[in-house]
């Protein structure tokens, strides 16, 4: 019988500084899974960092106008815009909250930006993993795993700026999520549940207070392993560069790379 | 042409500071259809009244105007004193010169100038007047009231004690409500069976009140005086007169995990059941959802065992139909649910709990017995923490909890920590708060013993998050008077959940077409001077369906919603309100704009016969309005695109002679 082939679906795609350096195994991943799973990622031309931290400063545009113009491109284009990295589509989102609903803000950006048309936060947001959820659906996945990573227990650790604000996120429950577990229990391996999974790393606090982000990154993962967690998955570069630095002597991987593993895209290495 | 007097009145200085008065009575002299215009000190007072009544023989008067302060205040009085000197009280119109003019006003000039305006619209609107005879209905004299929590019990004990016969609806299978789970009750520490169960059994022996348990109400017709409530009683598998409540046929019931809801699901009982020892009716209901023999007709153990024969598995629900003069709504309360707020990990660890758990822990009658026992390994538990305001006052945070205060957690809270350190001196004891609020009569010596003599550890702060470790709680908080983090390892997380109102209530004030607020708290008919009745005549609130109430506050609201429903059944005869809207049948296209906006159900549409010219018979779909029903808002006579809904006493062509005249 002839197989109907599925037309690829195409969104926009910002990877972020993190994932052309430090996180290259992020980026890599998430493309390699993407075309498996039939969605196409068109990276937006010519993109910048997105200011790396949402400032909360209401007259602050300058950090935010690069966000605005991928978010621009991916209206042009009629697509939703995806993103991987934790802290990129923190601030992508929440800029594009500002835009549709902080009529000063956007009436200063965009007569700033003079371009032709305005920009009022038309364009979709979405996580990699929402994707995931949303777009590709968990069963589907779960069809496509050839080596499922079954027995594995893994500890899905969420940080703090992928949920939240929740108002504005609206991705899960922030207190309580359960996205990444539902993708590890598609991809055949236990979820790990303990409490400090959605807890802060320390994030840039490391840069002023070495000491701070040590004792809040080894909270997380003794509380993780306590919980008989064998690896720890994140989306977040810094999650993951914080858990490493301050003595992590677990894997941490990123949630791309399970995937890929469970996709027989990587090879299982644990490599660090 | 209307003969009218206007009397302006001074209220001391009250309008008179700002209100030259005498030249407001100076200007309306001239006014259409005025005949005597004066002004006094106080109108309100015996004399002033004596100066309207010997104005109107005087002067023949047929109208009068008063401009003093709202009708809210005074219109009744005035009305009275019309009709003592032979006017219609419905010929009395009130100007409002204080509330809406002297008081807000600084400035003589221009508070005399509104006063006149307010004077003459007044006076336009009296000249369009018209006597109006209120009607009148009989009342049902019974009463009906919905739940059987202690508000339900002592509202139905005080209106059978006045001689009327009063049905209590419980959905659940016995009365009692929350306070039957509660162990010790705040400030003065008495076991709440032992002083709720007493009353239980009163209401199951007063020959008055009748108890419809595991039963609700489904619909409700009708008005004050003569509502027709449909009461759907549920099958509870046994016959209720037959069972003696033995109990023999929970012993021998083999389906024994169902999750006991009596103790919040701490511990099981049996497919048949009887909620606690003293539940009233003290009779066995079978919970279809277990029962192996109506699930697949396998068992039938019960049956066997049952001495009496009540067990009756065809039993099917039951409607039963009922008049009644009055309504109390009495539906209770519920903690809200903890789900949202995984940051306290109860979702994660058994030993976070609610304080209602923590009721059923320290129970006799409870799971463990009255031992306060930890529910994962059953332990006792040596560090506590409570949380005051979860959900609570929670302004940031509006789409996980409430924004008001639920007023009952810091009492209980420090009830919870003074017991426990008096029962187990070595448990250490914390309680982290926004505020403590003990406003009530020895409620803060209370708080303050648990604090002084107790030795229990009250911090101002929240926590922030609960971690379950190994067999410990890590708590972390803050100290906002010390400005630090805490850290604690807890045994036990007590959460003091804020309480909403039940589910329930909201289906049940649409049936009632009683208001609600936007927390579905039913909405008394003034917050300060008609706290026990809702705006829809013949229903009345009691306990904490209107509000968050603890309990004598809710024993003081349920006798006075009371002695509100004796009030009202001692009456014959009711007297409506004459302000009612009627429709213009000629008018009316049948388009039920009307029926849809009138939120008390007042309006009815029916198809009539109408007598063309031509002596053909035409049917149309018509208005009605039933007068006993209607409160006057006139929602309709807006909606109303053909113009044929008008009201009594403020007929359109009023208000716009109203609205002429401060237009003039």
């Amino acid at each position: 019988m002839l197989r109907k082939r599925t037309k690829m679906m195409k969104v926009s795609y910002f990877p972020g500084c993190t994932l052309k350096n430090k996180a290259v195994q992020l980026d890599i991943y998430a493309r390699k899974c993407a075309e498996a799973l039939g969605v196409s990622l068109e990276e937006i031309e010519n993109w910048q960092c997105c200011g790396g931290v949402f400032s909360t400063a209401k007259d602050e545009i300058a950090t935010k106008l690069s966000s605005v113009r991928a978010l621009k491109e991916a209206k042009e284009k009629n697509r939703p815009l995806v993103t991987v990295c934790s802290a990129c589509h923190n601030v992508i989102k929440q800029t594009n909250h500002a835009m549709s609903t902080d009529a000063e803000f956007a009436g200063k950006v965009n007569r700033y930006m003079a371009e032709d048309t305005d920009y009022a936060g038309e364009t979709e947001v979405m996580h990699y993993l929402e994707m995931l959820r949303d777009l590709v659906g968990f069963d589907k996945i779960k069809e496509k795993v050839v080596k499922p990573l079954t027995g594995k227990k893994i500890a899905a650790y969420y940080g703090c700026l992928l949920l939240r604000p929740n108002s504005v996120m609206k991705m899960d429950n922030p207190e309580n999520p359960r996205i990444i577990e539902d993708l590890i229990r598609a991809l055949g391996a236990e979820p790990v549940m303990y409490a400090n999974r959605n807890e802060c790393c320390g994030g840039y606090v490391i840069m002023e207070s070495p000491s701070l982000a040590e004792k809040k990154s080894q909270a997380v993962v003794e509380n993780a392993k306590s919980a008989g967690a064998e690896i720890i998955t994140t989306a977040c570069p810094l999650c993951r560069y914080n858990l490493l630095k301050n003595g992590a002597d677990i894997p941490v991987i990123y949630f791309t790379e399970l995937l890929a593993q469970a996709l027989g895209l990587k090879e299982d290495t644990d490599e660090q | 042409m209307q003969r009218i007097g206007v009397f302006v009145c001074w209220c001391g200085t009250n309008i008179a500071g700002t209100v030259d008065v005498k030249a407001v009575a100076e200007a309306l002299k001239n006014e259409p259809g005025v005949i005597v215009s004066t002004d006094y000190q106080y109108m309100c007072s015996q004399s002033g009244q004596q100066m309207i009544k010997d104005a109107i023989a005087e002067h023949k008067l047929t109208g009068i105007v008063v401009c003093s302060c709202s009708p809210r205040m005074h219109e009744t009085t005035f009305r009275k004193t019309a009709a003592s000197a032979g006017i219609n009280p419905y010929m009395v119109e009130i100007a409002n010169i204080r509330e809406q003019c002297s008081w807000v006003h600084k400035d003589m000039p221009i508070g005399t100038e509104k006063a006149i305006i307010l004077g003459k619209a007044a006076v336009a609107k009296v000249n369009l007047n018209a006597p109006l005879t209120p009607g009148e209905s009989p009342v049902t004299k019974r009463a009906l009231v919905i739940g059987g929590g202690i508000a339900g019990i002592q509202t139905a004990l005080d209106i059978a004690d006045a001689g009327f016969p009063v049905d209590i609806v419980e959905k659940k299978p016995t009365i009692g409500g929350k306070m039957a789970q509660l162990d010790k009750t705040f400030p003065t520490l008495d076991c709440a069976a032992c002083i709720l169960t007493p009353k239980m059994v009163d209401v199951a022996q007063n020959d008055k009140i009748r108890i419809f348990s595991y039963s609700e109400v489904t619909d409700v017709k009708g008005f004050v005086g003569n509502f027709d409530v449909t009461i759907r009683k549920h099958a509870r598998y046994v016959k209720e007169d037959v069972c003696t409540g033995c109990g023999a046929c929970i012993e021998k019931c083999p389906m024994k995990k169902v999750p006991n809801e009596f103790n919040l699901g701490m511990d099981n009982r049996t497919a048949i059941y009887i909620p606690f020892a003293q539940a009233t009716p003290k009779v066995a209901t079978i919970d279809p959802n277990y029962c192996n023999m109506l699930k697949n007709g396998k068992c039938g153990l019960c049956a066997k065992v049952c001495a009496a024969g009540a067990i009756d598995y065809t039993q099917k629900d039951e409607f039963i139909e009922e008049k009644y003069g009055a309504i109390v709504v009495a539906t209770g309360f519920n903690p809200i649910s903890m789900e949202k707020f995984d940051e306290y990990a109860y979702s994660q660890s058994k030993d976070v709990i609610t304080s209602l758990e923590f009721e059923r822990l320290t129970n006799a009658a409870g799971p463990t017995a009255g031992k306060l026992l930890r529910p994962s390994d059953g332990k006792h538990p040596h560090t506590i923490v409570f949380v005051q305001c979860v959900g609570s006052r929670c302004e940031a945070c509006a789409e996980k909890g409430k924004e008001y205060c639920s007023k009952i957690c810091c009492m209980y809270t420090a009830k919870h920590a003074m017991l426990t350190r008096d029962k187990y001196p070595d448990t250490d004891v914390y309680v982290f708060y926004i505020d403590v609020r003990t406003p009530g009569k020895n409620f803060d010596e209370f708080y303050r013993r648990a604090v002084e003599e107790y030795g229990v550890h009250y911090i101002k702060g929240m926590v922030g998050k609960v971690t379950p470790e190994g067999d410990k709680l890590k708590v972390q908080a803050s100290d906002l008077l010390l400005n630090k983090q805490l850290h604690i390892d807890a045994d036990l997380v007590v959460l003091a959940a804020a309480i909403e109102p039940d589910k329930s209530a909201r289906p049940l004030a649409t049936l009632l077409t009683a208001s609600m607020d936007t927390n579905d708290f039913f909405t008394e008919a003034h917050p300060k001077l008609r706290p026990v009745e809702s705006p829809t005549a013949g229903v009345f609130l009691s306990g904490a369906c209107q509000g968050p109430k603890d309990i004598p506050e809710t024993v003081s609201q349920a006798g006075a919603a009371a002695s509100k429903v004796i009030g009202l059944l001692a009456k014959d005869k009711l007297t409506g309100n004459p302000c009612v809207a009627h429709s213009d049948e000629m008018m009316c296209n049948g388009c039920s704009s009307c029926e849809r906006v009138c939120p008390y159900g007042a309006i009815t549409y029916n198809d009539k016969e109408f007598r063309m010219p031509d002596r053909t018979t035409l049917i149309r779909r018509v208005a009605s309005v039933n007068p006993a029903v209607c409160q006057g808002c006139g929602a309709c006579t807006v909606a109303c695109p053909s113009g044929a809904m008008d009201l009594h006493g403020f007929a359109s062509s009023q208000i716009m002679a109203e609205v002429d005249a401060i237009c003039k």
